[in-house]
């Protein structure tokens, strides 16, 4: 059952061949027993899904049709969960229950979905590796010595060991699509403002996105279906209509254009390179025409993200000082006390660390030299890839410069870190849509091809994501013993 | 003192009178219990957003267009982030290189009747602070967020003002404008309008300004008046006697009547000012801004003018009687029902008797027991000469306690003026009669017992003869003496 | 280096994070080599470029109409706040 696709479990609990509850206890006994090696989950939230799985039940029952209606889910831990602990991956928020749903969670309930958990997640959505949470390291189900990539390591290694059919996440620099590589599933990152982030705890608030895992490109059509939409609660929610993403899952891919990114192909590690390589031919196979682009500024990339991501995550975290929720430090002798030991004890090494760059970058005297010149090197690349998308419908590459590292390696040179997310951070620069697909292995270890496409081109993305899908397996492959 | 020049800067904060707060649907209303209208949103708690109120734009610009200003045709909304508990994002939600209104001015009356034009750098939109309350907590302060939130616009005026008489006068005028435009209640005690005051001294002749200290969250034009006051004395005293004035932000102690440097709320504060991300930028077309026009009420300065105009009054009346819509419009009721030919008299008991009336009882106009017809059938009685002004103020205070008609409470009372020539007379007889020394007196020269007469005469009637008849009649009567 | 301990410290006391003695010195190498990378950008060429801090250029603010919709919900919201008094947030005593 957790092999089969979310179209294929809706048609079966439409026809009442299985019942919600079954598929969620399934799913349930799969997490007792194969989650312990891989710490996906913060917390566990069964009692509640067969509730809410019987509730689904019952709506079946009356002949109600939804395409994940009764399907069992994880959120990442960074959405705002009504009456269930949300910790953001942090001690900061280890003692809070959110009073309220973020609007993708209030979405997807409505929809009839089940969900079996929170997913661990690297802490307040900095990393690369989920090794910066409170709550210990994700290892990734193809080798557990090795990381699955974050922040959403937790919801990446939970879709891949299949003990969810999909899973929430967040990407803002990478931390859908990068983890998805590593991991060997589905990852699909929106356009800027296409999804809400009313209740998705806020790092870099124009850089943020949900999105979500899935095994395929017909199952994130599903699952964006439902998550996309304007709100009137985020004031960068965009009031576009979101159009019918399934029905041109299958559309020819005659006269696509796909530009090879020519600062993607510089330099790429020969293994990762033939894997796009084969990728590209299979592209062409099914009628999409390739040619170079360039985006000359898109080394500069990393650096800007680096300033405009610290900068925004450390206004965004004084909200977490131990006065209304939240840690609070034992015996606080004065104020200041109070805030810099409930906070300095609260949060982790990373967040400290992106704390301060972003205080620091701002700071008068720093201002104009780093935050200024980020804007400004935003701009550039947003305005190259515009170009580029005038002469090319979408773009490809690799998603990561490498398959997943060692747990442990790369936790002590935060810069070395930091450049794992190379390929992927010009799409949040410039809010751009992006998806990872399975495109192979090195070493045993997935790899993931990237499509990004112009503003609101998800429909186009999961087209090309589908048909590629369609012509290979890779996106079926399981990890061994999760099959 | 002489030598030295103040330089004065205000900052006003103006609560909008906004149903909602500027960034959430939480109620603005005053007075509520700790904590009952604090939204997530207003409590910063995690995930959640701000959204803008559309009325708080509609406010700032037709603020804008009262002061002449440039309104910002693309405004900006940046976070000025510092870390206290009455501030729950660790961040205000503030405006700061592109604010909603750009150099406006005003134009402000004096004590002795001159006219001041004071600039305006700007005003911003801003998100209000929680209250910090430390009564009933040992060692502990609580905060209540209920005023976390509420929309503020910031007013800052160029460093234009002398004097701490000018910037009472100007702080008047941005108080009688907000209240005029509706956009502010302009209630000091429930801080609904509040001043920080920027105040330096310099040598006469020097054109370099001293170092400016700022007091914080004066909430009267009193205490205004009077912290800028022990302020300058205090800038003055320190530079003569060889020390520096300090850059820091002071209180004011009403009780000692003195200022005082402020513990270390933000020593040299580095705000790292940034747009804020959640918000787009703010873009006001010039369609809105003829729409707000549209709605903008006839203002303090034009109101003075065509009372001064249409009725002769003097700018300063024109000015007391200007200084409040509510205060204009009973003005104006009067005179409809009473005449423009006696806007004179109407001006002097609206803001005579009427006025004290309303400050004695401490009754807001809108709720005055006498209302503008019940007076102005009281003018009447005074114009048409039923009964004298003195007598006027008796039945005044009678309607004011008692409610009833000016015409009621005459006949009630017999206070009818007595115009009959023949019956004063005779009361003059008999007073002349009953006071032979003080004729001969008079006769004789005395001038000034003429009024020794008047006032036999007006006990006698029980102050109904009518004055000016009393005079002639008297005149006549006396004869002789020198010019009574 | 490019990040002195002081500077560190100043840093953190501005962001109100306490840093043991101990840590200290990995915080100041590390902050020193992340800002030894983005001062790469201060050798870029960004001209007369405009500053972008929204990644989807034009857009506007949208306003919302002044109505209250929310209402009290104190207990519930305060159910997660580490000292409460009277419906007041406790911290300690603020001296203005």
């Amino acid at each position: 059952m957790h092999n089969l696709f979310i179209g294929e479990l809706a048609d079966r609990l439409a026809k009442r061949q299985i019942s919600s509850v079954e598929l969620t206890r399934h799913f349930l006994s799969r997490i007792e027993r194969l989650n312990p090696a891989l710490n996906a989950f913060i917390t566990l939230t069964a009692e509640r899904a067969l509730l809410d799985a019987a509730a689904a039940d019952a709506r079946l029952a009356a002949g109600e049709k939804g395409p994940l209606l009764g399907i069992p889910l994880i959120h990442k831990d960074i959405f705002c969960t009504d009456g269930v602990k949300t910790s953001c991956g942090s001690r900061m928020l280890d003692n809070f229950v959110a009073p309220y749903d973020a609007t993708v969670v209030a979405r997807l309930k409505e929809a009839g979905t089940v969900m079996l958990g929170k997913s661990n997640m690297d802490e307040f959505a900095m990393g690369s590796s989920n090794e910066t949470s409170y709550y210990g390291p994700v290892k990734n189900p193809w080798d557990t010595t090795k990381v699955p990539g974050g922040s959403s390591g937790g919801s990446a290694a939970a879709t891949a060991a299949r003990l969810a059919p999909f899973a929430t996440g967040t990407d803002t620099g990478g931390s859908i699509r990068q983890p998805a590589a590593l991991t060997g599933v589905t990852g699909f990152k929106p356009t800027y403002g296409r999804v809400s982030r009313y209740g998705m705890i806020a790092f870099a608030s124009s850089l943020d996105q949900a999105g979500l895992f899935a095994r395929s490109a017909g199952d994130a059509a599903a699952v964006l279906q439902v998550m996309a939409g304007f709100d009137p609660r985020d004031s960068t929610s965009v009031d576009v209509p979101v159009p019918d993403y399934s029905k041109t899952l299958g559309k020819p891919l005659k006269g696509l254009k796909i530009g090879l990114l020519r600062e993607f192909f510089e330099g790429l590690e020969p293994r990762n390179a033939a894997l796009i390589e084969e990728a590209l031919n299979i592209y062409t196979g099914l009628g999409a025409e390739t040619r170079e682009v360039s985006l000359p500024h898109l080394p500069l990339s990393v650096p800007t993200y680096y300033v405009v991501a610290p900068a925004e995550c450390s206004s965004n975290l004084s909200r977490f000082d131990g006065v209304r929720f939240g840690y609070r430090c034992a015996d606080p002798k004065d104020l200041m006390d109070l805030y810099k030991r409930s906070r300095g004890e609260g949060f982790g090494a990373e967040v400290k660390r992106r704390i301060m760059t972003g205080t620091y970058v701002l700071s008068a005297g720093y201002f104009d030299a780093y935050y200024l010149k980020a804007q400004k090197a935003r701009r550039m690349i947003t305005d190259d890839f515009r170009a580029a998308f005038e002469k090319v419908d979408l773009v490809i590459g690799p998603t990561t410069p490498t398959p997943a590292f060692d747990i442990g390696a790369k936790m002590n040179d935060p810069v070395l870190m930091y450049l794992n997310d190379i390929y992927t951070i010009g799409a949040n620069l410039a809010g751009l849509p992006g998806v990872s697909l399975p495109c192979g292995l090195i070493d045993g270890l997935p790899m993931g091809l990237q499509l990004i496409g112009p503003h609101f081109a998800e429909a186009k993305l999961l087209n090309a994501a589908h048909q590629y899908q369609q012509a290979t397996d890779w996106h079926t492959h399981a990890p061994r013993g999760y099959e | 003192m002489s030598n030295w020049e103040v330089v004065i800067g205000l900052e006003i904060h103006a609560q909008l009178a906004t149903k909602s707060k500027i960034f959430s649907g939480s109620a603005t209303a005053y007075g509520a219990p700790p904590n009952t209208q604090a939204d997530l949103v207003d409590l910063a708690y995690p995930g959640v957003l701000p959204v803008l109120n559309a009325r708080v734009i509609e406010m700032a610009v037709k603020f804008g267009l009262a002061i002449d200003a440039t309104v910002a045709r693309r405004s900006v909304f940046a976070r000025k982030n510092y870390f206290y508990p009455d501030l729950p994002k660790g961040y205000q939600i503030s405006q700061y290189e592109l604010p909603v209104v750009a150099r406006g001015s005003l134009e402000v009356m004096l004590e002795d009747g001159s006219v001041k034009t004071v600039g305006i750098t700007r005003a911003h939109l801003e998100e209000d602070a929680g209250k910090s309350l430390h009564e009933g907590l040992a060692n502990a302060t609580g905060i209540d967020l209920n005023r976390a939130g509420t929309p503020l616009l910031e007013i800052v005026s160029e460093p234009d003002m002398r004097s701490a008489k000018e910037a009472v006068a100007y702080m008047k005028k941005i108080h009688t404008l907000v209240r005029y435009l509706e956009i502010c209640d302009g209630n000091m005690q429930e801080g609904s309008f509040r001043c920080d005051a920027n105040v330096s001294v310099r040598p006469k002749g020097q054109e370099k300004f001293g170092t400016r200290a700022e007091i914080k969250n004066l909430n009267s034009f009193r205490f205004v008046e009077k912290a800028i006051q022990y302020e300058v004395a205090r800038q003055v005293e320190l530079i003569e006697s060889g020390g520096k004035v300090v850059q820091e932000t002071r209180l004011y102690d009403s009780d000692k009547d003195e200022t005082r440097s402020m513990r270390s709320k933000e020593e040299a504060n580095d705000y790292r000012y940034f747009p804020d991300p959640d918000l787009l930028p703010v873009e006001i077309d010039e369609a809105f801004i003829e729409s707000v026009r549209a709605t903008l009420p006839e203002l303090p300065d034009q109101k003075a003018a065509r009372f001064a105009h249409d009725f002769a009054l003097s700018a300063y009346d024109a000015g007391v009687l200007s200084a409040s819509r509510e205060l204009g419009a009973y003005f104006e009721a009067v005179i409809a029902a009473l005449s423009a030919s006696h806007a004179k008299l109407a001006a002097n008991w609206v803001m005579g008797e009427l006025s004290s009336a309303l400050n004695r009882d401490s009754v807001d106009i809108e709720n005055s027991k006498v209302d503008p017809e019940a007076l102005s059938g009281l003018l009447k009685r005074i114009v048409d000469e039923t009964i004298s002004g003195k007598i006027a103020k008796e039945v005044f205070e009678a309607m004011w306690s008692e409610g009833s008609a000016a015409d009621a409470i005459i006949e009630t009372r017999g206070l009818r003026q007595i115009t009959d020539s023949s019956a004063i007379e005779g009361v003059i007889d008999a007073v002349i009669a009953a006071n032979p020394k003080q004729l001969a007196d008079y006769r004789s020269g005395k001038d000034k017992l003429f009024g020794f007469f008047v006032g036999q005469v007006m006990k006698a009637t029980g102050g109904k003869a009518n004055p000016a008849q009393l005079n002639e009649l008297l005149k006549t009567k006396l004869g002789g003496g020198g010019n009574a | 280096m490019s990040l002195t301990r002081q500077d560190v410290e100043k840093i953190a006391h501005l962001a109100r994070l306490s840093i043991t003695e101990q840590d200290m010195p990995v915080y100041v190498s590390s902050l020193s080599s992340i800002v030894d990378f983005v001062a790469e950008l201060a050798r870029a060429e960004t001209g007369g470029v405009t500053p972008m801090a929204h990644p989807l250029d034009g857009q506007i603010a949208r306003l919302r109409a002044d109505e209250v919709t929310e209402s009290d919900h104190r207990e519930k919201y305060q159910i997660n706040a580490p000292a409460v008094a009277a419906g007041l947030y406790v911290v300690p005593r603020v001296i203005e």
